[in-house]
């Protein structure tokens, strides 16, 4: 693979300085390359060329031909050409009149509210009144006005006197994210921002159109009235909500986070993000954070000094010896993830560790240490690679809900490039309709013989080399299919990426949280990789037994074969089996937890120890192409708590031992030094798809994914956000409804062993037959209600006679 | 007198029921579409070419070279689009040639759509005016059931469908771009050019889109050959053309007459000015076209020569106002019709023509200040040549061609208001107009 190049440059001259850019490049980018910046509203790089605001006129005394245009121009529309000679405000006083003038008739109209509109600070329209605008107006009639707000969603609201009509935002949302549920409507000076309002702008990346408004006239509920831009200090950080990876500027003031906005990293999220990531920083709000060390006494957790919990800590872990199993979720960042790795090798001495809080398997946990773990970053599996490959195939991966950046850059590519992709579902959801994808359609739980038969080429879709396969986490819950991705590249030259869905995920595999894997993807199997973690820990040696995984080191604690257990950042009601998970930890002797927020693991921990919030430290995050993704310090009270890696450092110290850093600066500088694995590499799993009959249940399978504003416990205290969730139904196809006697709105019930979920009803077309789908955790966390996971056999009848 | 007119469009206007297709056949309609089918659609474009018709929508472009920029080898769809969004102030052909002969345009649309190998062509019309679609629906029709428009037409394997399309009344539609938004089901506004209709157009397709009058041409160039139509007109404008004349003359209507005719000899055969009133101001062709005075009575109404007088042929619409009206007012009346009409896209247009209308307002009821007209032409630089389509050229030309002839009466806009210098009753041409206006 090379990095494209453009070798076809134009030269032109910009106020008297030649230039040479790429072919098809605008005049307005060609003169910043020279550092002429020329006043803009509409123009935005990564939106199709508007035109409207008329705000970047130049001079163009020849088009490059010998002849001139014998008006300005918009330098936002117009291409370079060879020859070209531009003169902008810098040396045409027509071009500089022409922008005056301009700037004039877009402040006549505008309520020149400045010191109480949010953008007032940091508006280019502020900016560029004083850089292209006069000292007093000259317009002495009646303004427009217009009632206001409107509220377009829940979050984001329209002062339609302030707008300046550059239709970013309609563009954004038509081009970008493809929800145009807003759109300019009326002419004249009463042309607006419109939206139809029985449909409003409820796009999981609404929030990005608050970020491009030129004006103050898109806000968000969250962050209206919240500060001035003046008075926030600015962080670069990444966010933790999925593993897309996005960089984010954090502005917070008094020690609180006001707002977030997406960074601008062309490689990853371009200058986007998406509303979870934009909007969901409350969630430490509420009262529920844990602020002190508790250390259970009888039925209570009392709080206690950080003496007192990390002595009963200890005592209960030095009692359990190496028995012990540690749980690490998804909030973690590679250094944390490295940290509790570490601290189960060498403090504890186990492979006990799993960082899998959802369901999981041992044909996972071989694939992960074969094809994920140490890995560098492979341009052949990167954003970019997306916008180039010719076919982009989605095994058991929803990219709008799972991994919303990667969503944005396969529709960059299907918009731009013609990308083709293909996904395997049981039916097209809103987001791979929106990529124009083509349904494999696929029996949850069957991924394996369909990906077979797209080997076999029967004239469908067919994979190739240049074909990228994008699979997501919920292939652990499908036997055989990790294996079957695997074969698929192997035999066809196709790439692959696992996609997960939590930031920390691909971290943590590099950071050995797994039963199997030692840092740098090396195999605990391998003595060779023991010694050389060992010497680099300089410890005598690592255990050389395997660890149990996420779900055995719960049964394990809770028959007492495990006599404690670690646990930070698992919520249990993502596990395969919550209520097992809860008696595991209410019969397990000894449990200690670092959390952030009670859960339901500090209400069940004999020890709680509180630890930092991700914006009370720095870190790294690993995204799913591996590229780092660093997080900033953002702002931290002195009255925070401890970072996990702290907290470990003290409690093996207390252990008599040590944990080798005390700071993520010190635990990166551990990691790299250890490097990344060159021994023999690990063999692909081989695990056939399951020829099991499904468990009995019901007539139905059940497939469900959670979608991506749910009741994720990161969403916590956002509640304009959640208002724009999508309504939680269940989706059946127009057959299995007619089978039932309802139509869409009827009140339905899914139910499996444990329960059911009663929702209402939407009949998919061009859904298999038989299949309910329901989502993940929206109102109810579908394996803890039903007892059932994608794949299993449910049941489906309708309630109150149908009648929602 | 008379013999200065060349009725060829308007020849049967005065028949019996024109539009019916027996009536319009009777004269000979509908024999140059067999001639033209008996053609190679090349032939039939270097026909048009060759006899130099110009559009006759307002910008005078060759339309023979219009339909050449069609590449042929696109493998889209080629379409020919009828632009009868007729809504200028003034500008009155199109309705009346439609109205009164429908069948001439249809005539011309399948001879058109035929020389650029279009199987689809659109008559996209204005919304307001149902007689006139309702006119060319039933013509479309009548030409179905003869047998000229459907699957192989006469026998030749020449197939056409023809969509005559209602706009939604939009005076911006009539803007190419826009029209074809509209046409598309979209919002009427224009869109950036490149990509050119000619090569990306309706549905991303080659385009061809035309002025009624334009394809109405079309018809006689291929009957009588493009000797006979370029014998007619000056040296670069040729052919006959429909002159509009409106507003305060004995006798308003339409006059087909060579290109080149002169406002003095128009004026002749209307019956001059009113009775007992003398010429004040005009307009060549629409409000959108800088007005002339009596200076320019003898001026040739072609392309040069009124391109010459700092002015444009526009759609030949001549508006004539005598010396009781107020031009400040006259202005204003165009302006406030630009501010509706703007449709909003881009600054200049939108902003401007809502500023402009108050600046106007105030000159009118005498509330001007000094440097108000400075103003008002500055505002005019600012506005014109900067906006995203012509729309906003027009409204500025209508204001600042005012201003150079009749600086004075503006200047009057400072302290005295118009009704009082123009009595408005006085201008009305009929009784009704003078309830309700000004004291």
């Amino acid at each position: 693979m090379s990095v494209e190049t453009t070798t076809d440059l134009v030269t032109l001259t910009i106020d008297g300085v030649q230039v040479s850019v790429p072919k098809g490049t605008l005049i307005i980018r060609a003169a910043e390359r020279i550092g002429v910046a020329i006043p803009r509203f509409c123009d935005h790089p990564l939106l199709d060329p508007q035109g409207a605001c008329r705000q970047c006129m130049v001079e163009i005394p020849d088009a490059g031909n010998g002849r001139g245009f014998p008006k300005p121009q918009a330098s936002c529309t117009v291409e370079v050409a060879q020859g070209m000679k531009v003169n902008t405000q810098l040396s045409s006083a027509v071009a500089e009149k022409a922008q005056r003038g301009i700037l004039e008739l877009l402040l006549i109209n505008h309520p020149l509210d400045c010191p109480i509109c949010d953008k007032g600070g940091e508006c280019p329209l502020q900016n560029q009144a004083m850089s292209t605008g006069r000292g007093e107006s000259r317009y002495e009639g009646v303004k427009r006005t217009f009632p206001k707000p409107v509220a377009i969603s829940a979050q984001i609201l329209l002062d339609r006197e302030r707008c300046v009509l550059c239709a970013r935002c309609t563009r954004f949302s038509e081009q970008i994210s493809g929800d145009p549920f807003i759109a300019l409507v009326e002419r004249g000076a009463l042309q607006q921002v419109g939206f139809y309002e029985d449909h409003p702008y409820d796009s999981y990346f609404s929030g990005n159109v608050t970020q491009i408004c030129p004006v103050g006239a898109l806000t968000s509920a969250a962050y209206r009235f919240q500060a001035r831009p003046f008075d926030l200090v600015s962080t670069t950080t990444a966010c933790e909500h999925c593993a897309s990876g996005c960089e984010l500027r954090t502005d917070h003031r008094h020690y609180q986070v006001k707002r977030r906005l997406a960074g601008n990293a062309p490689e990853v999220n371009e200058e986007w993000n998406c509303d979870k990531g934009r909007f969901g920083f409350r969630y430490s709000r509420g009262d529920d954070r844990v602020t002190t060390p508790l250390v259970r006494r009888g039925d209570l957790l009392e709080p206690a000094s950080w003496h007192e919990a990390i002595d009963a800590a200890v005592t209960g872990l030095k009692a359990a010896g190496s028995s012990v199993g540690v749980l690490t979720g998804g909030r973690l960042t590679l250094e944390t993830a490295y940290a509790y790795s570490r601290f189960a090798r060498a403090v504890l001495g186990t492979n006990h560790i799993d960082f899998r809080s959802r369901p999981h398997s041992a044909e996972e946990a071989d694939f992960l240490a074969a094809s994920v773990a140490g890995k560098p970053l492979d341009p052949s599996v990167t954003y970019e690679a997306i916008e180039r490959a010719r076919q982009v195939l989605l095994v058991s991966f929803e990219p709008e809900d799972e991994s919303p950046i990667v969503f944005l850059r396969l529709r960059k590519a299907v918009r731009k490039r013609k990308l083709q992709v293909a996904t395997l579902a049981p039916f097209l959801s809103r987001g791979s309709g929106k990529l124009g994808a083509r349904l494999v359609p696929t029996l949850p739980g069957h991924e394996v013989q369909v990906l077979d038969d797209l080997v076999s080429a029967d004239g469908g879709f067919t994979v190739d080399a240049d074909t990228l396969i994008l699979v997501g986490e919920r292939a652990a819950g499908s036997q055989g299919c990790l294996t079957a991705v695997t074969k698929l590249a192997a035999a066809t030259g196709a790439k692959f990426a696992w996609v997960p869905r939590r930031a920390g995920d691909v971290g943590a595999v590099d950071a050995g949280c797994l039963p199997n894997l030692l840092p740098g993807g090396r195999p605990v199997s391998d003595a060779a990789a023991r010694v050389d973690v060992a010497s680099a820990w300089g410890v005598d040696h690592l255990p050389a037994e395997p660890g149990l995984d996420g779900d055995a080191i719960l049964d394990a604690a809770a028959s007492g074969t495990l006599q404690a257990l670690v646990v930070a950042g698992v919520e249990l009601g993502d596990l395969r089996d919550p209520r097992g998970a809860r008696s595991a930890l209410e019969s397990a002797s000894f449990v200690v937890s670092l959390e952030q927020r009670v859960s339901d693991v500090t209400a069940r921990a004999d020890v709680v120890l509180p630890v930092a919030l991700l914006e009370e430290q720095a870190g790294t995050f690993l995204n799913w192409e591996h590229r780092p993704r660093p997080v900033g310090l953002v702002n931290r009270q002195n009255k925070a708590p401890m970072t996990d890696i702290r907290v470990l450092a003290a409690l093996a110290d207390a252990m008599g031992t040590d944990l080798g850093f005390r700071t993520p600066t010190q635990a990166m500088v551990s990691f790299t030094e250890l490097g990344a694995w060159d021994g023999s590499p690990v063999a692909l799993p081989g695990v056939a798809a399951s020829h099991d009959a499904p468990k009995p249940g019901g007539p139905f399978t059940l497939a469900t994914w959670r979608v991506l504003l749910d009741d994720a416990r990161g969403l916590d205290n956002e509640p304009d956000l959640a208002r724009t969730a999508p309504v939680a139904v269940i989706k059946v196809s127009p057959a299995t409804a007619a089978a039932l006697g309802v139509g869409d709105g009827a009140m339905v019930a899914v139910s499996g062993p444990a329960g059911s979920i009663e929702r209402p009803l939407a009949v998919v077309d061009g859904m298999l037959d038989n299949v309910v789908w329901v989502p993940g955790n929206s109102g109810a966390k579908v394996q803890e209600a039903l007892g059932a996971l994608a794949g299993d056999q449910v049941s489906l009848d309708v309630r109150n006679g149908g009648v929602a | 007198m008379t013999d200065l007119l060349t009725p060829v469009l308007s020849a049967n206007w005065a028949d019996e029921r024109s539009w019916k297709l027996t009536n319009y056949e009777r004269r000979g309609g509908y024999s140059a579409l067999r001639t033209a089918l008996s053609m190679t659609p090349t032939e039939v474009m270097t026909t048009v070419k060759d006899s130099n018709l110009r559009g006759r929508g307002g910008a005078g472009f060759p339309t023979g070279m219009k339909w050449s920029f069609v590449p042929q080898d696109n493998p889209n769809p080629k379409y020919l689009v009828v632009n009868g969004d007729e809504s200028e102030p003034g500008t009155c052909k199109d309705m009346p040639l439609m109205l009164a002969s429908p069948h001439t345009l249809v005539e011309g649309v399948i001879i058109s759509s035929y020389a650029i190998n279009a199987h689809h062509a659109f008559i996209y019309i204005r919304g307001e005016v149902l007689h006139v679609i309702r006119r060319v629906q039933q013509a479309v029709r009548e030409a179905y059931s003869a047998g000229y428009i459907g699957t192989n037409i006469l026998g030749t394997g020449y197939d056409l469908e023809v969509i005559v399309h209602a706009g939604a009344g939009a005076y911006i539609c009539g803007e190419e771009t826009a029209l074809l938004d509209s046409l598309e089901g979209r919002r009427g506004q224009p869109r950036l050019r490149p990509p050119f209709p000619a090569v990306a157009g309706l549905y991303a397709s080659p385009t061809v889109i035309n002025n009624v009058e334009s394809i109405a041409s079309v018809p006689s160039i291929i009957a009588n050959g493009k000797e006979w139509f370029s014998s007619m007109g000056t040296e670069k404008s040729k052919g006959f053309t429909l002159y509009s004349l409106s507003g305060h003359v004995a006798r308003p209507g339409q006059f087909e007459a060579p290109m080149g005719i002169t406002m003095r000899q128009l004026l002749e055969l209307s019956g001059g000015i009113r009775e007992g009133h003398q010429l004040k101001f005009f307009t060549p062709g629409g409000s959108s076209t800088p007005i002339l005075t009596p200076d320019h009575l003898d001026v040739p109404l072609d392309y040069e020569g009124m391109a010459g007088a700092g002015t444009m042929l526009g759609t030949k619409a001549l508006q004539c106002f005598d010396e009781t009206t107020s031009v400040v007012r006259t202005t204003l009346r165009w302006v406030e019709f630009y501010k509706h009409e703007s449709c909003g896209k881009c600054t200049p247009c939108r902003e401007g023509n809502w500023w402009l209308v108050q600046l106007l307002s105030k000159l009118e009821a005498g509330k001007g200040e000094e440097g108000d007209i400075e103003k008002l032409l500055d505002l005019c630089d600012n506005i014109g040549g900067k906006s995203f389509c012509a729309l906003a050229d027009g409204a500025v030309a209508c204001v600042t061609s005012a201003v150079k002839h009749f600086r004075s009466e503006f200047e009057q806009g400072y302290h005295t208001p118009a009704w009082e210098l123009f009595p408005y009753s006085r201008s009305a041409l009929f009784t009704s107009e003078t309830a309700g206006a000004h004291a």
